[in-house]
């Protein structure tokens, strides 16, 4: 049985297309300080660092924990860089849980990162490989095709991902942090914005952000005496699977719907739309929302997009079941650091510290991130409430 | 804390250049040896997986996400991926046994460096603004630091010819040394130097391939049936990046990481060290204290074969080999990253 943990400290930086202000360096110190003064505590009361990026071609640095050793005060202690795509921001936040869940350590300092503007992640994504299929286009090219048969098979109307466009800039609108701010965002915008891959319009996609995030997690004595509400770690799961195979099925893939199932069952939870207040999910496109609704069984197959439309996700709409209130992955794209925002903003949520992005009274909340081609998925569930 | 022990181990041949194999292929065959010294079928049969590489290697970001098809992962597996040598990989799936979460995992790592000039690639994960734009390469930081040491007096250049000479020697016992034979330290020392003062053989050769390990609760060990040796400690520490902040004769946080491990708990009989380059044996050999009982790299160490981000776990796979074939009862195995030794993981290993 694992030992209980939890989130005692939350630090972002303001997500923004270039921080020129700061070096990489700078940037994740920034967020770490952040965390730290949430906490009320300094370097020293932290045992070891977790730190977690996408590709280390997106700034062109490479293992950059090697060199962000002394901006993250590190020196002589324990230091360890994960990377699984995507999701990395979420793997991250679950290694650094499991560093206290395994009682090794006490307290410790997670963070992730990106400085986009340091390189060019299109081009990251997209050189070529020895020996394999050359895929020019970018993640929204490669997405695209599986949105389109989500639209085939669900009957879903096309203006579904329109819809999460504006919601999800609605609710960045409340979070300062967030990178694009469009409070007077309409339907008619989006949809007048130009096609980028077909049927993803340039507004139903996210940006490109620079921005870090860093948690304290911290083991069971010392977060009863942290100095406010802990987010309490009720469950953690990671699955994945290859990126093709015969019979894959890439709109609703397995290892979501196995991590989903493997996180809920740790937290308790059997009906994850009733049990849960709200869900922080990676939806970096914006029909991603409607398939992971179904992926993740807040509604039945084919039918998360009525969710949606009825407004159930929507914090303006008073929906009950409010996702990505800080505006999620639409709104701010910081690639490394975007899973561990979706875990950390859930932690805000039931620590009843989010701003004017708060769902009032949230105790239970899920964190989801994924990566690769939809085949890493990385998800845990906190509470208000010490399980 | 429940017991972990070690189940398997293995590894491919040290080459200089895997020509066009991809990473699946220089994966597959160490899985396929690894689940046969384990009794397993497949990844399906362990809890957990979890690998180390670096995307710069082969020059291509996601490296690793081609490694997942070597695994049979479907249906799904609970798997994660570091972007460090593969020891730290073995280190996160420790966590995630001590938490209760997985019983076994399997563990691997692999690069393939051959199709870029791995030293000058390493530079590159310098200081991004101070060091990098220099292309200060590893090996001229390597020798910076045997200079420092030369000039010291705390070595000789002979001690360094006298680590090949002896690495060369104890590799020819290894099948899968890319570089064995008699060479005696004056060989070493009439070579010319490469990048002053050291010769090509004070440096590890560049070499492709994988190496891959099984570990387990005890428990499971038993249960299986299999020889297995005890992880009964391990630990890591980094150092800062800023070179002239350290004293680079010395290695701090190998010292201080085999101290937490509990490395000086018991008689240490076999030493596997990650050292690039002959006067790092020196510099580790000291931090870690280790004497004439303690048999020095009998696997002839990174310099008879150093597979880039498998080395530290195929260090850790050597000392379980000389622990399960009775040679050794307790055992270190030492993991390094950065430039001049900045990173230090350390594991002790025992017979069970």
């Amino acid at each position: 049985m694992a030992n209980l943990a939890a989130v005692v400290g939350v630090g972002q930086t303001k997500y923004t297309t270039k921080r020129q202000d700061v070096s990489i360096a700078g940037l994740v110190r920034e967020a770490a300080v952040n965390a730290l003064q949430d906490a009320d505590l300094g370097w020293d009361d932290i045992d070891a660092v977790i730190l977690g990026k996408a590709p280390d071609m997106f700034e062109g640095v490479i293992m950059p924990e090697v060199y962000l050793t002394d901006a993250l005060g590190c020196n002589g202690k324990p230091m360890i860089r994960v990377h699984t795509a995507g999701s990395v921001g979420g793997s991250t936040a679950i290694v650094a849980a499991s560093h206290v869940q395994s009682g090794t350590f006490r307290r410790v300092l997670t963070v992730s990162f990106e400085k986009q503007s340091e390189s060019n992640a299109m081009w990251a994504l997209s050189n070529p490989q020895p020996f394999s299929t050359h895929l020019n286009a970018g993640a929204g090219g490669y997405f695209a095709p599986i949105i389109r048969e989500y639209i085939r098979r669900s009957n879903a109307p096309k203006d579904v991902g329109i819809k999460v466009a504006v919601k999800d800039r609605l609710h960045g609108a409340r979070n300062p942090l967030a990178h694009l701010q469009k409070p007077d965002i309409t339907m008619q915008e989006v949809e007048e914005s130009f096609m980028l891959w077909d049927p993803i319009r340039f507004l139903e996609a996210c940006p490109s952000s620079d921005g870090a995030c860093a948690m304290v997690i911290a083991n069971e004595e010392l977060a009863d005496k942290a100095a406010k509400q802990p987010a309490w770690i009720r469950g953690v799961a990671m699955r994945s699977e290859p990126t093709t195979f015969a019979g894959r099925d890439e709109v609703n893939p397995q290892a979501g719907r196995d991590c989903a199932a493997d996180v809920y069952k740790q937290a308790g939870i059997t009906d994850p739309r009733k049990d849960l207040d709200c869900a922080e999910v990676y939806v970096p496109f914006s029909w991603y929302e409607p398939m992971w609704l179904e992926n993740l069984g807040f509604a039945p197959i084919g039918e998360g997009w009525k969710l949606t439309m009825e407004g159930a996700t929507s914090l303006d709409e008073g929906g009950d079941i409010p996702w990505n209130c800080s505006g999620g992955v639409l709104s701010s794209n910081a690639i490394g650091a975007s899973g561990m925002i979706r875990f950390a903003e859930a932690a805000r949520q039931v620590r009843g510290d989010a701003g004017d992005h708060q769902v009032e009274g949230a105790k239970l909340a899920l964190g989801h991130a994924y990566g690769g081609g939809a085949q890493f998925f990385a998800m845990w569930v906190v509470g208000s409430e010490k399980p | 804390m429940k017991d972990i022990a070690i189940v398997a181990y293995q590894q491919s041949d040290g080459v200089s250049d895997a020509g066009a194999v991809n990473e699946v292929e220089l994966i597959m065959p160490v899985l396929d040896r690894t689940f046969e010294q384990a009794r397993l079928d497949s990844a399906q049969d362990v809890d957990f997986v979890c690998s180390g590489s670096c995307d710069y290697l082969q020059g291509a970001a996601f490296a690793f996400v081609a490694g997942v098809d070597a695994l049979g992962a479907v249906p799904p597996i609970k798997e994660s991926h570091v972007e460090m040598d593969a020891a730290w990989a073995l280190y996160e799936s420790i966590l995630k046994i001590r938490m209760g979460h997985a019983d076994s995992a399997l563990i691997y790592g692999f690069g393939k460096s051959s199709p870029g000039e791995l030293p000058i690639v390493l530079s590159q994960q310098l200081d991004p603004y101070y060091l990098a734009p220099q292309w200060v390469d590893s090996i001229s930081l390597a020798a910076m630091q045997a200079r420092l040491m030369l000039d010291q007096g705390l070595i000789t250049e002979r001690d360094m010819a006298e680590v090949v000479s002896r690495s060369r020697r104890n590799a020819r016992s290894n099948p899968h040394a890319q570089l064995a034979g008699d060479v005696s330290p004056e060989d070493v020392l009439a070579q010319e130097t490469y990048l002053s003062p050291l010769r090509k053989a004070d440096c590890c050769p560049v070499s492709d391939g994988a190496s891959a390990v099984v570990i387990a609760t005890v428990e499971k060990a038993k249960e299986w049936g299999l020889p297995y040796a005890i992880i009964s400690g391990i630990d890591h520490r980094i150092e800062t990046h800023n070179l002239g902040m350290r004293d680079l004769t010395d290695s701090v946080s190998t010292r201080t990481a085999a101290e937490h491990a509990g490395m000086h708990d018991g008689k240490v009989d076999v030493a596997e060290l990650y050292a690039p380059f002959s006067h790092q044996e020196i510099i580790l050999t000291r931090a870690l204290g280790l004497g004439e009982e303690t048999s020095i790299n009998p696997s002839g160490g990174v310099l008879a074969g150093n597979l880039m981000m498998a080395s530290g776990l195929s260090r850790i796979g050597e000392v379980f080999n000389r622990i399960v074939s009775g040679e050794a009862q307790r055992g270190v195995a030492h993991t390094t990253s950065g430039p001049c030794l900045q990173h230090n993981l350390v594991t002790v290993l025992e017979k069970a």
